[in-house]
């Protein structure tokens, strides 16, 4: 409505129908969806443009809203207490949602799985490997991707990049898929140069802009020339890292714009092969898979474009190590040692999506810095 | 904060004890004079929404479809109010936080830390009594702890007050970083629940030992709570020698010393009701919202307390109409998102407003003759 068109009438016959619609809506909320006309409801726990978390998820969202018959509903910021069952409710009751997508890690207990009982018509969907088949409710759900894949495709181009044979990850917290992405990380460079290693600092939280940005220049000035992380908004390390002349590996999201001249390649989820995937499900009526997840043999994660700092024989050995792994080529080829006692923490090779690797918590000899 | 008008009319009654014992004969004059601290804060609302229409116009979005989705995201439907009830539910108690040193004279800000330690506390002294203890016992037992521990966190910032003369609003700003900082080492170490990996948090306390839904609606018990809280506060203000002797120290505490008046045990227990209030809210959230202590305690609701205690001028009555109007604009806050496709900072852009035009409404007052009996303005 433009200014003109603003008048006192207007408002009151606007609000006086919005009053209207409000009371018809009380008794008569539908929560039943026809398959053609599909109402999505995804909420964020930051800002949709966060460079991060959030913007792999919404880019996915961006995309979604292009299949014909989909409905898409979207909030951001929203805290991980009530407010986020509030925010999902409103989505059924006001829009109709039929299927909530949940991608903060906190919004799963208690609150998709009380919401998932009280709604048992809507299909809810976390984006976090939480959801277990013996106690929770089978129209809830988990999707999540094995990033650490794209990691190790980062560290096959940095080995390559890097002239002083040392990487820097700025890492949040020493929690098993972290540990993950920095292993991969050593595995990948080290498969295209043996000298390579990773230096990690944590910062310990998700999300510490400032200790980010001084964590990635005490990793410069221990001589690191490439910089990678696993925070959620990875802007500030990237910015860091051009700012001070040396290369980077991007996570989550796509980075390529922060380092014009550093930027190698990143890390990133492909939620929309998971998106479509519901949405054409339920337009065919199918039931939704409970439990999602995979690496770049299904689809689910990816890689960014290369940037300038990324050179011939990087990108060519990128490309095959993104073939190998479609082809389920194992990332963790064992025996391998931790790098605090020396001793095997790996006894044999294991599958990429092997449940053996989601319990790591060692970092892998090559790599310096500890968990503790 | 002394000299500005308490919606009691009190300290007019301190300068001008002729009219208000003629005010007291008369009702009619009465509810004239007090129907200004109704009058100027609604003629701010008003002009705020002015202001946020012109905004809104100004980045070619409709402020009627906004006002329409704010009456149905927060009030209009049975599920959108009692969203608003449940959210304005911590705001009242973190409200009431900052509303009772205001009126001994503190602007105290740390309700946010002794959100998240009270609720910390429940949240530990919850881990024993699971299966043991039954849950009504555990329960009550877990809210007095959660308030004796916010009340020693915001009663200590008083108590630096008047010990040291340490600013209490420094003070209690930095406790509450403090406060968050033992919550989360405790949460992600000595007390963390090992079989949650990811998200640090204590022992879940189970379904049993869950504070439930006030009967017949959506909202939980500590809304209740929060407004029987309210009111019994108001009394304790306004009603009895102790709420006196507080207002007198607020007004003036050098005449209050030279009164005899214990004025270090008054500033003490004034920030410790504001912080036992703080720490119920933290044990509601524990007990009734999330089951379990965590980082999630610390959402934000002590800052936002402050902004409610504010535009209800410290008084406890006023406070939770005033809590669930800026509840009902956070929970239409979503739909608004929804459907507008406005950021999320578009509400905090018309709580701004708000919170602007009314501080500065501030100086209305007395200003206008109408509030003003006949007798008074003849005078003038």
């Amino acid at each position: 409505m433009s200014v003109t068109e603003f008048s006192r009438r207007g408002l009151l016959k606007t609000a006086a129908l919005g009053v209207a619609g409000a009371t018809l809506n009380l008794g008569a909320v539908k929560r039943t969806f026809a398959a053609a006309d599909l109402t999505v409801g995804i909420v964020y726990v930051g800002a949709r443009d966060d460079f991060g978390w959030n913007q792999a998820h919404a880019v996915a969202i961006k995309s979604l809203k292009e299949v014909p018959g989909v409905k898409v509903v979207e909030e951001e910021n929203v805290p991980e207490t009530d407010a986020v069952s509030k925010s999902m409710e409103s989505m059924i009751n006001l829009d109709g949602a039929g299927l909530i997508l949940a991608t903060s890690f906190g919004y799963y207990t208690p609150f998709v799985v009380d919401l998932a009982k009280k709604y048992p018509d809507v299909q809810f969907r976390h984006a976090a490997p939480l959801w277990s088949q013996d106690k929770d409710p089978k129209n809830a759900g988990s999707y999540f991707g094995y990033l650490n894949q794209a990691h190790y495709v980062n560290g096959v181009a940095a080995g390559l990049c890097t002239k002083k044979n040392k990487i820097g990850f700025v890492a949040a917290k020493p929690i098993a898929s972290v540990l993950s992405n920095i292993n991969s990380v050593l595995l990948g460079a080290r498969s295209t140069n043996p000298n390579a290693t990773v230096q990690v600092i944590f910062t310990g939280d998700w999300s510490m802009p400032v200790r980010e940005a001084e964590a990635a220049n005490a990793l410069v000035d221990a001589g690191c020339d490439v910089i990678t992380c696993h925070v959620d908004g990875p802007k500030v390390v990237i910015e860091t890292a051009e700012k001070r002349g040396v290369m980077s590996c991007g996570h989550n999201a796509s980075q390529a714009p922060l380092a014009p001249k550093g930027f190698i390649t990143g890390a990133e989820y492909k939620w929309i092969t998971i998106y479509k995937g519901y949405a054409s499900d339920l337009a065919e009526g199918k039931s939704l898979p409970n439990f999602l997840t995979g690496g770049y043999e299904v689809d689910f994660v990816q890689n960014t474009p290369f940037g300038a700092a990324a050179t011939e024989p990087a990108q060519k050995a990128a490309l095959a190590a993104i073939e190998g792994l479609k082809a389920k080529k194992p990332i963790y080829v064992g025996p391998l040692k931790d790098n605090k006692t020396g001793k095997v923490v790996i006894d044999k090779t294991y599958g990429n999506l092997d449940p053996f690797l989601d319990k790591m918590d060692y970092l892998l000899e090559g790599v310096v810095g500890s968990t503790t | 904060m002394s000299n500005t008008p308490v919606a009691t009319g009190a300290p007019r009654e301190l300068i001008d004890p002729l009219t208000t014992r003629a005010a007291h004969s008369d009702f009619a004059v009465r509810l004239r004079a007090n129907s200004e601290y109704v009058v100027i804060p609604l003629l701010a609302l008003i002009i705020a929404a002015g202001l946020f229409a012109v905004f809104l116009m100004a980045i070619g979005k409709s402020p009627v479809d906004f006002v329409s989705y704010v009456w149905r995201g927060g009030f209009g439907t049975a599920f959108s109010f009692q969203n608003t009830l449940q959210r304005s539910a911590p705001l009242i108690l973190t409200a009431l936080a900052v509303a009772i040193p205001a009126r001994i004279g503190l602007i105290m800000i740390g309700g946010e830390g002794a959100l998240v330690l009270g609720g910390f506390a429940a949240g530990a002294l919850a881990i024993p009594m699971i299966g043991h203890a039954p849950p009504m016992v555990a329960l009550v037992l877990m809210a007095l702890f959660a308030m004796i521990v916010g009340g020693f966190w915001v009663g200590f910032s008083g108590f630096l007050r008047y010990a040291r003369g340490v600013n209490e609003t420094i003070s209690s700003l930095l406790l509450t970083y403090i406060g968050i900082a033992i919550m989360n080492f405790f949460v992600e170490g000595a007390l963390r629940d090992l079989s949650n990996p990811n998200k640090p948090s204590t022992m879940p306390i189970g379904d049993a030992y869950m504070v439930g839904k006030i009967p017949g609606t959506q909202v939980h018990w500590g809304f209740a709570f929060g407004l029987a809280l309210c009111v019994a506060l108001y009394f304790l203000m306004a009603r009895t020698t102790f709420g006196f002797a507080a207002r007198v120290t607020g007004g003036n505490f050098r005449a209050a010393l030279a009164q005899g008046l214990p004025v270090g045990r008054l500033i003490v227990a004034c920030s410790a009701i504001a912080g036992a209030c703080a720490g119920l809210a933290g044990f509601f959230e524990v007990a009734a919202i999330q089951g379990r202590a965590n980082a999630s305690l610390a959402a934000g609701y002590g800052f936002t307390g402050i902004l409610v205690s504010f535009l209800a001028r410290h008084n406890p009555l006023v406070i939770p109409p005033v809590a669930i109007l800026l509840g009902g604009l956070v929970a239409s806050g979503g739909l608004i998102q929804r459907r507008m496709e406005l950021p999320d900072a578009t509400v905090l852009v018309l709580q701004g407003f708000i919170f602007v035009v009314l501080l500065t409404s501030e100086t209305l007052y007395g200003r206008f003759a109408i509030f003003r009996s006949t007798k008074e303005r003849d005078r003038t």
